[in-house]
């Protein structure tokens, strides 16, 4: 659906995007991470559009974003960063204007508002000024424009910037709800966020891919060992011996009661597994800790390349900074 | 098109901007024309069209020369500022459908000053029936066209700027410019001095004022607002091309 090939783009002396080349397909929610000023948003307002690349190719739902913009224009919905707004219209008046714009058919325009309305619960403010709202509900008028029209493909760009804990609860469930229905593309340099919400994630980092692929499959290209967390009812010592020497197991290390065990891959949960029900013990638990999303973007990112300097701002985390340890973005369900 | 048309017009009269502009304009007006008249009376005037109508008119379109920047100095500027122009590119509109939507909004907020100051031909009605309508007609049409060029002008400047006072300070600048081109007539020589008043958007306007028209000035003050239009949607063009908002 979006089909981004060898894409770069100058601004002057400036290479902000470098031969970037990634797809997401058809009903796909794929991430876009990378840290402040990798380039992010230079790639999704190449997408939307709204300059064209200096070289390379975009496509939109099959068209070209330059030689068949109007086409390509129609098909998606684009969510620029920090949500510019118009203060003076009402929040119902800006999204008639919008069906407009999209072209969207006289008799579809009315229900096609109702509808982005209802999607981003702002049926409530809908004859309140745009100006007047929290930044919370502009943020989702932002969204309700996306998504007015039903496009086939949806442009986040940073939709959850600035918002509190709950709000960007919200937005992040709102997008979770779009999967299948839409193709989405979705940056943030927040990595719990793109956990929560995509199947897949493009990293980028000054104006290349640094990695794409799957959240689990990216932690175990760079990270290698996952952890595993096992408990029985038989003495830790004695569930060391039994699991130090299987193969694919790295080191294993008692902590109290648990067992930690340091694997190469996460197949090898299934031999340890057995290792322990062969000798006739009871697994009391068994959870695989894959490295966080956060550890994976910092070792592609960062120590991971060798000899780069670093930005000031590897990622941002903003206000999560405080919170508990990315609860999400473990892969502790497994 | 009808699409950015609507929201300028939403966004005009939702914001004190056009209405104050309107307010002010009929109000300065009315005085104009209450003076113009009180002169014409006090010499003893006959011929409506010399004594009263062109001056008038000359009057209208200054304080339109003082008024009608305040309508385009935020027609792109605070686009720009808020962000919302490359909002509005990612939608499937064409770059003149936004131009000329922004533009006929304006023009259609000007439309709306003339058409309050009828009530003073009609004023005079009961005193001067049968009223000659044909220089007041003319003399309309002139300052509507004066003054969509006049527009044109500050739509091309709000576009190359994202603040709304310097697009206005350019414009009066740039409008001054037209005025006062041929102020100097005695620096400069004649073939010269021909070129600066085939270009000088207030000596094509008293031909209207006195109730005349001439298809040449039509022409000429249509092509200039056209040329202005063209050149807003280089600058767009030609920034979205590189990728500055």
């Amino acid at each position: 659906m979006i089909e981004v090939s060898h894409l770069t783009r100058s601004f002057g002396e400036l290479k902000a995007v470098d031969d970037v080349s990634f797809s997401v397909a058809a009903g796909e929610c794929v991430g876009f991470l990378g840290p402040n000023g990798a380039g992010k948003t230079t790639t999704m307002r190449t997408i939307a559009g709204i300059f064209p690349p200096t070289s390379g190719t975009v496509k939109v739902a099959g068209h070209d974003v330059v030689r068949e913009s109007d086409a390509a224009r129609r098909r998606l919905g684009y969510f620029p960063e920090h949500a510019p707004f118009y203060p003076e219209l009402a929040v119902e008046e800006y999204l008639a204007f919008v069906a407009r714009a999209k072209r969207l058919p006289r008799a579809a325009r009315a229900d096609a508002v109702r509808r982005a309305l209802a999607a981003c619960d702002l049926g409530g403010v809908r004859r309140r000024l745009v100006g007047a709202l929290s930044k919370g509900f502009r943020q989702r008028v932002g969204l309700a424009q996306a998504l007015l029209g039903d496009p086939e493909v949806l442009v986040l760009d940073e939709p959850t910037s600035g918002l509190d804990p709950a709000q960007k609860r919200e937005i992040t469930d709102l997008v979770r709800s779009l999967r299948g229905r839409c193709t989405v593309l979705f940056s943030s340099h927040i990595l719990p966020e793109v956990a929560q919400v995509a199947q897949r994630v493009v990293i980028i980092d000054r104006g290349r891919v640094v990695a794409e692929d799957s959240a689990a499959a990216l932690a175990h290209r760079v990270g290698g060992a996952a952890l595993l967390r096992v408990r029985a009812d038989a003495p830790v010592g004695a569930l060391r011996s039994a699991v130090a020497d299987l193969p694919g197991v790295e080191a294993a290390t008692a902590e109290g009661d648990v067992l930690l065990v340091e694997v190469a891959g996460d197949e090898v949960r299934a031999v340890v597994s057995r290792a322990i029900t062969a000798r006739g013990w009871t697994i009391l638990e068994l959870a695989g800790e894959a490295p966080s999303l956060e550890e994976v973007f910092l070792r592609l990112v960062g120590s991971g390349v060798p000899g780069a300097p670093r930005h000031g701002k590897v990622a941002d985390v903003g206000p999560d900074r405080g919170r508990a340890p990315f609860a999400g973005a473990r892969g502790g369900g497994r | 098109m009808t699409a950015v048309l609507r929201k300028e017009l939403a966004s005009y009269f939702s914001s004190p901007l056009a209405w104050v502009v309107m307010a002010l304009f009929l109000a300065l007006s009315g005085f104009y024309f209450y003076t113009n008249l009180s002169f014409f009376l006090l010499n003893g005037g006959f011929d409506l069209v010399r004594g009263l109508w062109q001056y008038q008119f000359v009057d209208l379109l200054q304080r339109g020369f003082f008024l009608l920047p305040l309508l385009t100095m935020r027609l792109f500027a605070e686009e720009r500022r808020h962000g919302t122009l490359e909002l509005l590119w990612t939608y499937p509109l064409r770059d003149f459908e936004i131009v000329l939507g922004k533009y006929l909004a304006a023009l259609v907020v000007f439309l709306l000053m003339l058409l309050g100051t009828a009530i003073h031909p009609l004023l005079l009605l009961p005193a001067h029936a049968p009223l000659a309508w044909g220089p007041i007609l003319a003399g309309y049409l002139g300052l509507f066209l004066v003054g969509a060029a006049f527009l044109a002008c500050g739509t091309l400047v709000s576009a190359l700027t994202d603040s709304q006072v310097l697009a206005a300070a350019a414009t009066y600048t740039l409008l001054l410019l037209f005025w006062a081109l041929t102020w100097n007539e005695f620096a400069v020589g004649a073939p010269v001095l021909w070129v600066l008043s085939g270009l000088s958007l207030f000596d094509r306007f008293y031909t209207f004022a006195r109730g005349g028209v001439d298809t040449r000035d039509v022409s000429f003050l249509l092509l200039f607002s056209a040329t202005f239009l063209a050149w807003t949607l280089l600058v767009l063009g030609a920034r979205r091309w590189r990728g500055v908002r």
